[in-house]
Protein backbone atom coordinates (compact mmCIF):
# COMPACT_ATOMS: atom_id res chain seq x y z
CA UNK A 1 0.00 0.00 0.00
CA UNK A 2 2.27 2.68 0.89
CA UNK A 3 4.75 1.76 -1.86
CA UNK A 4 1.52 2.53 -4.25
CA UNK A 5 1.12 5.63 -3.15
CA UNK A 6 4.94 6.50 -3.57
CA UNK A 7 4.44 5.72 -7.38
CA UNK A 8 1.38 7.58 -7.35
CA UNK A 9 2.98 11.14 -5.43
CA UNK A 10 5.94 10.35 -7.25
CA UNK A 11 3.89 10.42 -10.55
CA UNK A 12 1.42 13.43 -9.91
CA UNK A 13 4.77 15.71 -8.57
CA UNK A 14 5.43 14.20 -12.15
CA UNK A 15 2.66 15.39 -14.19
CA UNK A 16 2.02 18.71 -12.19
CA UNK A 17 5.91 19.79 -13.25
CA UNK A 18 5.39 18.44 -16.44
CA UNK A 19 2.34 20.57 -17.05
CA UNK A 20 3.23 23.86 -15.56
CA UNK A 21 6.79 23.76 -17.73
CA UNK A 22 4.42 23.23 -20.48
CA UNK A 23 2.18 25.87 -19.50
CA UNK A 24 5.24 28.16 -19.51
CA UNK A 25 6.53 27.13 -22.27
CA UNK A 26 3.83 27.50 -24.28
CA UNK A 27 4.09 31.33 -23.34
CA UNK A 28 7.26 31.37 -24.80
CA UNK A 29 5.98 29.51 -28.13
CA UNK A 30 3.44 31.59 -28.34
CA UNK A 31 5.79 34.63 -28.67
CA UNK A 32 7.80 32.79 -30.90
CA UNK A 33 4.48 31.18 -33.52
CA UNK A 34 3.03 34.48 -33.44
CA UNK A 35 6.69 36.35 -34.03
CA UNK A 36 7.66 33.95 -36.62
CA UNK A 37 3.84 34.21 -38.89
CA UNK A 38 4.45 38.04 -38.36
CA UNK A 39 7.67 37.91 -39.98
CA UNK A 40 9.49 38.94 -36.66
CA UNK A 41 11.90 36.92 -34.78
CA UNK A 42 10.44 36.98 -31.00
CA UNK A 43 11.85 37.16 -27.81
CA UNK A 44 15.28 36.59 -28.50
CA UNK A 45 17.18 38.22 -25.84
CA UNK A 46 17.23 36.31 -22.67
CA UNK A 47 19.19 33.17 -22.36
CA UNK A 48 20.07 31.39 -25.78
CA UNK A 49 16.94 32.19 -27.97
CA UNK A 50 15.52 33.73 -25.67
CA UNK A 51 14.72 30.47 -23.24
CA UNK A 52 14.77 32.43 -20.27
CA UNK A 53 12.28 34.78 -21.36
CA UNK A 54 9.05 32.34 -19.41
CA UNK A 55 11.60 32.79 -15.68
CA UNK A 56 11.77 36.41 -16.21
CA UNK A 57 8.41 36.72 -17.07
CA UNK A 58 7.64 34.51 -14.20
CA UNK A 59 9.77 36.91 -11.72
CA UNK A 60 8.37 39.95 -13.13
CA UNK A 61 4.75 38.50 -12.08
CA UNK A 62 6.00 38.03 -8.54
CA UNK A 63 7.09 41.18 -8.35
CA UNK A 64 4.62 43.66 -9.59
CA UNK A 65 2.34 45.39 -7.26
CA UNK A 66 -0.69 43.30 -5.87
CA UNK A 67 -3.89 45.44 -6.70
CA UNK A 68 -6.82 44.80 -5.15
CA UNK A 69 -9.68 47.20 -6.43
CA UNK A 70 -11.50 49.34 -3.47
CA UNK A 71 -14.87 48.12 -4.56
CA UNK A 72 -13.39 44.35 -4.92
CA UNK A 73 -15.01 42.05 -3.46
CA UNK A 74 -11.86 40.44 -1.70
CA UNK A 75 -12.32 36.92 -0.72
CA UNK A 76 -14.61 36.69 -4.39
CA UNK A 77 -10.86 38.44 -6.36
CA UNK A 78 -8.88 36.16 -4.79
CA UNK A 79 -10.94 32.97 -5.14
CA UNK A 80 -11.44 33.41 -8.53
CA UNK A 81 -8.06 32.88 -10.14
CA UNK A 82 -7.37 30.44 -7.77
CA UNK A 83 -10.21 27.98 -8.79
CA UNK A 84 -9.16 29.02 -12.67
CA UNK A 85 -5.65 27.43 -11.70
CA UNK A 86 -6.65 24.57 -9.73
CA UNK A 87 -9.57 23.14 -12.12
CA UNK A 88 -6.73 23.49 -15.08
CA UNK A 89 -4.24 21.51 -13.06
CA UNK A 90 -6.98 19.13 -12.24
CA UNK A 91 -7.82 17.14 -15.28
CA UNK A 92 -4.37 16.21 -15.83
CA UNK A 93 -5.29 13.04 -13.29
CA UNK A 94 -7.27 10.72 -15.85
CA UNK A 95 -5.32 11.47 -18.89
CA UNK A 96 -2.63 8.15 -19.17
CA UNK A 97 0.75 9.13 -19.75
CA UNK A 98 1.88 6.51 -21.45
CA UNK A 99 1.36 2.57 -20.96
CA UNK A 100 3.25 1.23 -18.08
CA UNK A 101 6.52 0.49 -16.68
CA UNK A 102 7.97 -2.77 -15.53
CA UNK A 103 10.21 -1.89 -12.28
CA UNK A 104 11.10 -3.79 -9.06
CA UNK A 105 9.07 -6.58 -10.21
CA UNK A 106 6.14 -4.52 -10.22
CA UNK A 107 4.10 -3.40 -12.94
CA UNK A 108 3.57 0.74 -12.56
CA UNK A 109 0.93 2.28 -14.71
CA UNK A 110 1.64 6.15 -16.04
CA UNK A 111 -1.85 7.63 -15.75
CA UNK A 112 -2.03 8.51 -11.80
CA UNK A 113 -5.94 7.40 -11.19
CA UNK A 114 -8.10 5.43 -14.22
CA UNK A 115 -11.21 6.65 -13.77
CA UNK A 116 -14.16 4.58 -15.01
CA UNK A 117 -15.75 7.44 -15.79
CA UNK A 118 -12.98 9.47 -16.89
CA UNK A 119 -14.61 11.57 -19.58
CA UNK A 120 -17.39 12.75 -17.55
CA UNK A 121 -14.93 13.44 -14.42
CA UNK A 122 -12.91 15.85 -17.39
CA UNK A 123 -15.94 17.77 -18.33
CA UNK A 124 -17.65 18.18 -14.83
CA UNK A 125 -14.06 19.80 -13.74
CA UNK A 126 -13.93 21.76 -17.30
CA UNK A 127 -17.29 23.06 -16.29
CA UNK A 128 -15.90 24.44 -12.73
CA UNK A 129 -13.47 25.66 -14.62
CA UNK A 130 -15.67 28.50 -16.18
CA UNK A 131 -16.45 29.96 -12.07
CA UNK A 132 -12.96 30.75 -11.70
CA UNK A 133 -13.76 33.67 -14.99
CA UNK A 134 -16.72 33.92 -13.83
CA UNK A 135 -16.42 34.68 -10.20
CA UNK A 136 -13.10 36.86 -11.08
CA UNK A 137 -15.15 38.95 -13.44
CA UNK A 138 -17.62 39.28 -11.06
CA UNK A 139 -15.53 40.28 -7.90
CA UNK A 140 -13.71 42.88 -9.60
CA UNK A 141 -16.85 45.50 -10.16
CA UNK A 142 -16.27 46.47 -13.45
CA UNK A 143 -18.65 46.52 -16.16
CA UNK A 144 -15.63 45.29 -18.93
CA UNK A 145 -14.78 41.93 -16.28
CA UNK A 146 -18.24 41.44 -16.14
CA UNK A 147 -18.97 41.78 -19.23
CA UNK A 148 -16.15 39.59 -20.32
CA UNK A 149 -17.07 37.02 -17.56
CA UNK A 150 -20.79 36.62 -18.98
CA UNK A 151 -19.43 36.14 -22.41
CA UNK A 152 -17.19 33.23 -21.07
CA UNK A 153 -19.87 31.79 -19.30
CA UNK A 154 -22.24 31.63 -22.04
CA UNK A 155 -19.76 30.67 -24.37
CA UNK A 156 -18.61 27.98 -22.63
CA UNK A 157 -22.12 26.67 -22.06
CA UNK A 158 -23.16 26.55 -25.50
CA UNK A 159 -19.75 24.91 -27.00
CA UNK A 160 -20.11 22.43 -24.15
CA UNK A 161 -23.06 21.07 -25.54
CA UNK A 162 -21.56 19.99 -28.78
CA UNK A 163 -18.59 19.15 -27.49
CA UNK A 164 -20.49 16.66 -25.32
CA UNK A 165 -22.19 15.33 -28.08
CA UNK A 166 -19.50 14.71 -30.22
CA UNK A 167 -17.80 12.68 -27.32
CA UNK A 168 -21.19 10.51 -26.89
CA UNK A 169 -20.58 9.47 -30.68
CA UNK A 170 -16.60 8.38 -29.32
CA UNK A 171 -18.36 6.53 -26.49
CA UNK A 172 -20.53 5.14 -29.17
CA UNK A 173 -18.08 3.34 -30.50
CA UNK A 174 -15.30 2.92 -27.61
CA UNK A 175 -18.00 1.42 -25.37
CA UNK A 176 -16.45 3.03 -22.48
CA UNK A 177 -16.30 5.72 -20.47
CA UNK A 178 -12.44 5.48 -19.14
CA UNK A 179 -10.04 7.37 -20.88
CA UNK A 180 -6.97 4.40 -20.38
CA UNK A 181 -9.62 1.71 -21.79
CA UNK A 182 -10.20 3.73 -24.77
CA UNK A 183 -6.53 4.94 -25.53
CA UNK A 184 -5.72 0.97 -25.19
CA UNK A 185 -8.44 0.01 -27.63
CA UNK A 186 -6.40 2.14 -29.95
CA UNK A 187 -3.71 -0.27 -29.79
CA UNK A 188 -5.79 -2.90 -32.04
CA UNK A 189 -4.17 -3.71 -35.34
CA UNK A 190 -5.47 -1.91 -38.34
CA UNK A 191 -4.54 -3.23 -42.02
CA UNK A 192 -1.92 -5.34 -40.00
CA UNK A 193 0.04 -1.79 -38.30
CA UNK A 194 -0.33 -2.21 -34.77
CA UNK A 195 -1.05 0.93 -32.75
CA UNK A 196 -2.54 2.60 -35.39
CA UNK A 197 -6.64 2.34 -35.15
CA UNK A 198 -7.09 5.69 -34.08
CA UNK A 199 -10.22 7.17 -33.30
CA UNK A 200 -10.15 9.81 -35.78
CA UNK A 201 -10.30 7.29 -38.56
CA UNK A 202 -13.93 6.20 -37.04
CA UNK A 203 -14.52 9.86 -35.80
CA UNK A 204 -13.52 12.37 -37.93
CA UNK A 205 -16.48 14.66 -37.67
CA UNK A 206 -16.27 14.45 -34.22
CA UNK A 207 -12.90 15.45 -34.37
CA UNK A 208 -13.52 18.43 -35.92
CA UNK A 209 -16.60 19.65 -33.67
CA UNK A 210 -14.78 18.50 -30.91
CA UNK A 211 -11.46 20.78 -31.59
CA UNK A 212 -13.58 23.63 -32.46
CA UNK A 213 -15.35 23.43 -28.86
CA UNK A 214 -12.20 22.99 -27.50
CA UNK A 215 -10.82 25.99 -29.06
CA UNK A 216 -13.94 27.54 -27.56
CA UNK A 217 -13.65 26.08 -24.23
CA UNK A 218 -10.12 27.90 -23.61
CA UNK A 219 -10.79 30.74 -24.79
CA UNK A 220 -8.04 30.67 -27.78
CA UNK A 221 -8.88 32.82 -31.06
CA UNK A 222 -11.12 33.30 -32.93
CA UNK A 223 -13.27 32.61 -29.97
CA UNK A 224 -11.51 34.47 -27.36
CA UNK A 225 -14.32 37.43 -26.98
CA UNK A 226 -14.11 37.13 -22.87
CA UNK A 227 -11.06 39.00 -22.85
CA UNK A 228 -11.21 40.58 -26.60
CA UNK A 229 -8.50 43.68 -25.80
CA UNK A 230 -9.84 45.70 -28.24
CA UNK A 231 -13.75 46.02 -26.68
CA UNK A 232 -13.64 44.91 -22.94
CA UNK A 233 -9.91 46.87 -22.41
CA UNK A 234 -9.02 42.83 -20.50
CA UNK A 235 -12.21 41.63 -20.14
CA UNK A 236 -12.84 39.09 -16.57
CA UNK A 237 -8.79 40.14 -15.68
CA UNK A 238 -9.12 43.62 -16.98
CA UNK A 239 -8.75 44.61 -13.23
CA UNK A 240 -6.15 41.82 -11.75
CA UNK A 241 -2.23 42.19 -11.17
CA UNK A 242 0.48 40.58 -10.83
CA UNK A 243 0.51 36.77 -10.00
CA UNK A 244 -3.52 36.62 -10.13
CA UNK A 245 -3.43 37.70 -13.48
CA UNK A 246 -0.61 34.92 -14.07
CA UNK A 247 -2.50 32.56 -12.38
CA UNK A 248 -5.52 33.61 -15.18
CA UNK A 249 -3.05 33.40 -17.63
CA UNK A 250 -1.25 30.43 -16.42
CA UNK A 251 -4.60 28.56 -16.60
CA UNK A 252 -5.08 29.19 -20.50
CA UNK A 253 -2.03 27.77 -20.74
CA UNK A 254 -2.79 25.02 -18.82
CA UNK A 255 -6.01 24.50 -20.09
CA UNK A 256 -4.25 24.48 -23.80
CA UNK A 257 -1.86 21.71 -22.75
CA UNK A 258 -4.58 19.39 -21.30
CA UNK A 259 -7.21 19.80 -24.26
CA UNK A 260 -4.18 18.84 -26.57
CA UNK A 261 -3.13 15.86 -24.27
CA UNK A 262 -7.09 14.90 -24.44
CA UNK A 263 -7.34 15.56 -27.82
CA UNK A 264 -4.33 13.36 -28.35
CA UNK A 265 -5.48 10.48 -25.96
CA UNK A 266 -9.00 10.25 -27.51
CA UNK A 267 -8.91 10.55 -31.05
CA UNK A 268 -4.73 10.32 -31.91
CA UNK A 269 -4.29 7.34 -30.07
CA UNK A 270 -2.57 8.55 -26.86
CA UNK A 271 0.69 7.14 -26.30
CA UNK A 272 0.39 4.51 -29.16
CA UNK A 273 2.09 4.75 -32.27
CA UNK A 274 2.21 2.92 -34.87
CA UNK A 275 4.50 -0.65 -35.02
CA UNK A 276 4.71 -0.49 -31.74
CA UNK A 277 3.88 -3.76 -31.02
CA UNK A 278 5.67 -5.25 -33.89
CA UNK A 279 9.38 -3.53 -33.63
CA UNK A 280 10.40 -6.12 -30.64
CA UNK A 281 11.50 -4.21 -28.48
CA UNK A 282 11.09 -4.17 -25.08
CA UNK A 283 8.18 -3.32 -23.08
CA UNK A 284 9.22 -0.45 -20.67
CA UNK A 285 11.09 0.76 -23.94
CA UNK A 286 8.21 0.84 -25.93
CA UNK A 287 6.20 2.41 -22.67
CA UNK A 288 8.90 5.26 -23.15
CA UNK A 289 8.53 5.60 -26.76
CA UNK A 290 4.99 6.12 -26.18
CA UNK A 291 5.10 8.50 -23.96
CA UNK A 292 7.15 10.26 -26.13
CA UNK A 293 5.32 10.39 -29.19
CA UNK A 294 2.01 11.28 -26.49
CA UNK A 295 4.25 14.57 -25.95
CA UNK A 296 5.31 15.33 -29.83
CA UNK A 297 1.49 14.85 -30.40
CA UNK A 298 0.53 17.10 -27.79
CA UNK A 299 2.85 19.51 -28.94
CA UNK A 300 1.71 19.42 -32.69
CA UNK A 301 -1.50 19.86 -30.70
CA UNK A 302 -0.44 23.51 -29.50
CA UNK A 303 1.51 24.68 -32.19
CA UNK A 304 -2.34 23.96 -34.19
CA UNK A 305 -3.84 25.98 -31.37
CA UNK A 306 -1.28 29.19 -32.01
CA UNK A 307 -1.42 28.20 -35.15
CA UNK A 308 -4.87 29.25 -35.59
CA UNK A 309 -4.51 31.98 -32.97
CA UNK A 310 -2.30 33.83 -35.41
CA UNK A 311 -4.24 33.38 -38.22
CA UNK A 312 -7.35 34.33 -37.64
CA UNK A 313 -9.48 36.97 -36.47
CA UNK A 314 -11.88 36.96 -33.59
CA UNK A 315 -15.21 36.20 -34.22
CA UNK A 316 -18.41 38.87 -33.72
CA UNK A 317 -20.65 37.43 -30.42
CA UNK A 318 -24.13 36.80 -32.76
CA UNK A 319 -21.51 34.57 -35.37
CA UNK A 320 -20.05 32.60 -32.22
CA UNK A 321 -23.98 32.06 -30.76
CA UNK A 322 -25.09 30.88 -34.19
CA UNK A 323 -22.13 28.68 -34.77
CA UNK A 324 -22.45 27.14 -31.18
CA UNK A 325 -26.25 26.31 -31.10
CA UNK A 326 -27.18 26.41 -35.32
CA UNK A 327 -23.90 24.86 -36.92
CA UNK A 328 -21.72 22.59 -33.94
CA UNK A 329 -24.76 21.05 -32.07
CA UNK A 330 -26.87 20.02 -35.20
CA UNK A 331 -23.75 18.35 -36.99
CA UNK A 332 -23.33 16.76 -33.48
CA UNK A 333 -26.78 15.56 -33.64
CA UNK A 334 -25.88 14.14 -37.02
CA UNK A 335 -23.10 12.92 -36.50
CA UNK A 336 -24.31 10.99 -33.41
CA UNK A 337 -27.38 9.58 -35.79
CA UNK A 338 -24.74 8.35 -38.25
CA UNK A 339 -22.33 6.53 -36.03
CA UNK A 340 -25.17 4.94 -34.32
CA UNK A 341 -26.51 3.62 -37.80
CA UNK A 342 -22.92 2.38 -38.87
CA UNK A 343 -23.10 0.34 -35.52
CA UNK A 344 -26.14 -1.16 -36.43
CA UNK A 345 -24.97 -1.90 -40.01
CA UNK A 346 -21.31 -2.91 -39.39
CA UNK A 347 -22.59 -5.60 -36.32
CA UNK B 1 -18.06 56.91 -60.14
CA UNK B 2 -15.15 55.52 -62.02
CA UNK B 3 -12.13 53.81 -60.55
CA UNK B 4 -8.80 55.55 -61.38
CA UNK B 5 -7.03 52.18 -59.42
CA UNK B 6 -9.10 49.79 -60.96
CA UNK B 7 -8.88 48.18 -58.20
CA UNK B 8 -12.29 49.20 -56.30
CA UNK B 9 -14.17 46.30 -55.46
CA UNK B 10 -17.84 47.16 -55.16
CA UNK B 11 -19.57 46.27 -51.64
CA UNK B 12 -22.40 43.94 -51.98
CA UNK B 13 -23.98 42.36 -48.49
CA UNK B 14 -25.03 39.15 -50.78
CA UNK B 15 -26.15 36.05 -48.49
CA UNK B 16 -22.69 33.39 -47.73
CA UNK B 17 -22.68 30.49 -49.82
CA UNK B 18 -22.16 27.16 -48.64
CA UNK B 19 -18.62 26.46 -48.60
CA UNK B 20 -18.32 30.11 -47.28
CA UNK B 21 -20.49 29.36 -43.99
CA UNK B 22 -18.68 26.61 -43.74
CA UNK B 23 -15.93 28.62 -42.66
CA UNK B 24 -13.16 25.99 -42.73
CA UNK B 25 -12.10 26.20 -46.26
CA UNK B 26 -11.18 30.05 -45.98
CA UNK B 27 -9.51 29.29 -42.35
CA UNK B 28 -7.44 26.44 -44.22
CA UNK B 29 -6.54 28.75 -46.90
CA UNK B 30 -5.46 31.40 -44.39
CA UNK B 31 -3.65 29.08 -41.97
CA UNK B 32 -1.53 28.23 -45.64
CA UNK B 33 -0.43 31.90 -46.35
CA UNK B 34 0.62 31.98 -42.27
CA UNK B 35 2.38 28.66 -42.54
CA UNK B 36 4.66 30.40 -45.44
CA UNK B 37 5.79 33.10 -43.41
CA UNK B 38 6.22 30.66 -40.28
CA UNK B 39 9.04 29.56 -42.54
CA UNK B 40 9.83 32.68 -44.49
CA UNK B 41 13.23 34.64 -44.04
CA UNK B 42 13.08 37.19 -41.35
CA UNK B 43 14.18 40.41 -42.12
CA UNK B 44 14.94 41.70 -38.37
CA UNK B 45 18.40 43.35 -38.18
CA UNK B 46 18.97 42.54 -34.38
CA UNK B 47 19.71 46.23 -33.77
CA UNK B 48 23.34 46.72 -30.98
CA UNK B 49 25.02 43.99 -32.77
CA UNK B 50 24.31 44.45 -36.48
CA UNK B 51 23.62 48.07 -37.71
CA UNK B 52 22.37 48.69 -41.34
CA UNK B 53 23.78 50.41 -43.83
CA UNK B 54 22.80 53.91 -44.55
CA UNK B 55 22.44 54.58 -47.99
CA UNK B 56 25.31 56.98 -49.64
CA UNK B 57 23.04 59.97 -49.75
CA UNK B 58 22.12 59.69 -46.00
CA UNK B 59 21.64 63.73 -44.66
CA UNK B 60 22.22 63.46 -40.77
CA UNK B 61 24.09 65.97 -38.74
CA UNK B 62 26.33 68.66 -40.24
CA UNK B 63 29.67 69.57 -39.92
CA UNK B 64 31.94 72.49 -40.64
CA UNK B 65 35.09 71.31 -42.56
CA UNK B 66 38.56 72.43 -42.42
CA UNK B 67 41.20 72.22 -45.09
CA UNK B 68 44.22 70.67 -45.52
CA UNK B 69 46.02 73.02 -43.11
CA UNK B 70 43.44 72.53 -40.69
CA UNK B 71 41.78 75.89 -41.21
CA UNK B 72 38.03 76.68 -41.23
CA UNK B 73 36.70 76.61 -44.92
CA UNK B 74 33.13 78.67 -43.47
CA UNK B 75 33.44 82.50 -44.48
CA UNK B 76 30.20 83.51 -42.71
CA UNK B 77 28.82 84.34 -46.23
CA UNK B 78 25.55 83.42 -45.10
CA UNK B 79 23.99 81.83 -47.77
CA UNK B 80 23.07 78.41 -45.85
CA UNK B 81 21.45 80.67 -43.66
CA UNK B 82 19.51 81.68 -46.97
CA UNK B 83 18.98 78.92 -48.28
CA UNK B 84 17.97 77.30 -45.55
CA UNK B 85 13.60 76.39 -45.48
CA UNK B 86 13.40 75.82 -41.78
CA UNK B 87 15.68 79.05 -40.57
CA UNK B 88 17.77 76.91 -38.40
CA UNK B 89 21.09 78.34 -39.02
CA UNK B 90 21.86 81.63 -37.57
CA UNK B 91 25.01 82.84 -37.96
CA UNK B 92 27.44 85.75 -36.25
CA UNK B 93 30.30 86.97 -38.55
CA UNK B 94 33.48 88.65 -37.65
CA UNK B 95 36.81 89.64 -39.16
CA UNK B 96 40.45 87.64 -38.70
CA UNK B 97 43.00 89.26 -36.95
CA UNK B 98 46.27 89.00 -37.30
CA UNK B 99 48.27 85.71 -36.62
CA UNK B 100 44.72 83.96 -36.54
CA UNK B 101 45.67 82.54 -40.15
CA UNK B 102 46.32 79.63 -39.46
CA UNK B 103 42.44 79.30 -38.12
CA UNK B 104 40.69 80.51 -40.20
CA UNK B 105 40.90 80.28 -44.30
CA UNK B 106 39.93 83.60 -45.44
CA UNK B 107 39.91 86.91 -44.25
CA UNK B 108 35.84 86.43 -42.72
CA UNK B 109 34.63 83.48 -40.50
CA UNK B 110 31.86 82.72 -38.11
CA UNK B 111 32.53 83.96 -34.86
CA UNK B 112 29.20 81.62 -34.17
CA UNK B 113 27.50 79.32 -36.27
CA UNK B 114 24.52 77.62 -34.71
CA UNK B 115 21.97 75.11 -36.09
CA UNK B 116 18.86 74.19 -34.43
CA UNK B 117 18.38 70.54 -34.77
CA UNK B 118 14.74 70.87 -33.70
CA UNK B 119 13.85 73.04 -36.22
CA UNK B 120 16.49 71.61 -38.97
CA UNK B 121 14.78 68.62 -41.55
CA UNK B 122 17.92 67.86 -43.33
CA UNK B 123 17.24 68.77 -46.40
CA UNK B 124 20.81 69.41 -47.25
CA UNK B 125 19.76 72.73 -49.02
CA UNK B 126 22.86 74.20 -46.76
CA UNK B 127 25.24 72.09 -48.10
CA UNK B 128 24.43 72.62 -51.80
CA UNK B 129 24.31 76.65 -51.04
CA UNK B 130 27.97 76.49 -49.99
CA UNK B 131 30.46 78.16 -52.12
CA UNK B 132 33.23 77.38 -49.72
CA UNK B 133 32.82 73.51 -49.19
CA UNK B 134 32.64 73.96 -45.79
CA UNK B 135 28.76 72.27 -44.59
CA UNK B 136 28.32 69.38 -44.95
CA UNK B 137 26.06 66.53 -43.65
CA UNK B 138 27.54 63.40 -42.49
CA UNK B 139 26.14 60.50 -41.55
CA UNK B 140 25.64 60.43 -37.89
CA UNK B 141 21.97 60.55 -36.40
CA UNK B 142 21.34 63.78 -34.37
CA UNK B 143 21.59 62.17 -30.85
CA UNK B 144 18.92 62.94 -28.25
CA UNK B 145 18.61 64.82 -25.58
CA UNK B 146 16.56 65.87 -22.59
CA UNK B 147 16.92 69.53 -22.38
CA UNK B 148 15.73 71.62 -25.84
CA UNK B 149 18.73 73.92 -25.19
CA UNK B 150 21.39 71.00 -26.31
CA UNK B 151 19.48 71.03 -29.64
CA UNK B 152 20.96 74.05 -30.62
CA UNK B 153 24.71 73.12 -32.12
CA UNK B 154 27.52 75.70 -31.81
CA UNK B 155 30.75 75.63 -33.29
CA UNK B 156 31.84 73.33 -30.30
CA UNK B 157 29.95 70.13 -31.88
CA UNK B 158 29.62 71.39 -35.73
CA UNK B 159 33.53 71.67 -36.76
CA UNK B 160 35.39 68.76 -37.77
CA UNK B 161 37.99 67.75 -35.12
CA UNK B 162 41.91 68.54 -36.10
CA UNK B 163 43.59 66.00 -37.55
CA UNK B 164 40.55 63.83 -39.24
CA UNK B 165 40.46 63.12 -42.87
CA UNK B 166 40.36 66.80 -44.97
CA UNK B 167 38.59 65.72 -48.25
CA UNK B 168 34.99 66.63 -47.61
CA UNK B 169 33.38 63.90 -50.25
CA UNK B 170 34.95 61.07 -48.92
CA UNK B 171 35.02 62.79 -45.07
CA UNK B 172 32.26 60.05 -42.72
CA UNK B 173 33.92 61.09 -39.70
CA UNK B 174 31.39 58.76 -37.68
CA UNK B 175 31.71 55.34 -40.00
CA UNK B 176 33.61 52.67 -38.20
Amino acid sequence: MEIFLIDKIVLIVAVFGITLLFALYSTYAERKVAAFIQDRLGPNRAGAFGLLQPLADGVKFFLKEEFIPKHADKALFILGPSVSMTTALMTSAVIPWGNSLELFDRVISLQITDLNIGILYVFAVVSIGVYGIMIGGWASNNKFSLLGALRASSQMISYEIAMGLSIIALIMTTGTLSIGEIVQQQNAPILGISGASWNIIYQPLGFLIFLICAFAECNRTPFDLPESENELVGGYHTEYSSMKLGFFLFAEYTNMFISAAIMSSLYFGGYNFPFMDQLGLPHNLVTIMGTIFLFAKIVLFIFLFMWVRWTLPRFRYDQLMRMGWKMLIPLALINIIITGLLIIVLK
Amino acid sequence: MHSLSNRSKVVVNKEMTLKEKMYLPAIFGGMMITIKHFFKRKPTIQYPEQKREFSKVYRGRHILKRDEQGRENCTACGLCAVACPAEAISIVAAERKKGEEHLYREEKYAKTYEINMLRCIFCGLCEEACPKDAVYLTEELAPANFDRSNFIFGKDKLVQPIGTSAHPKTYKPYKK
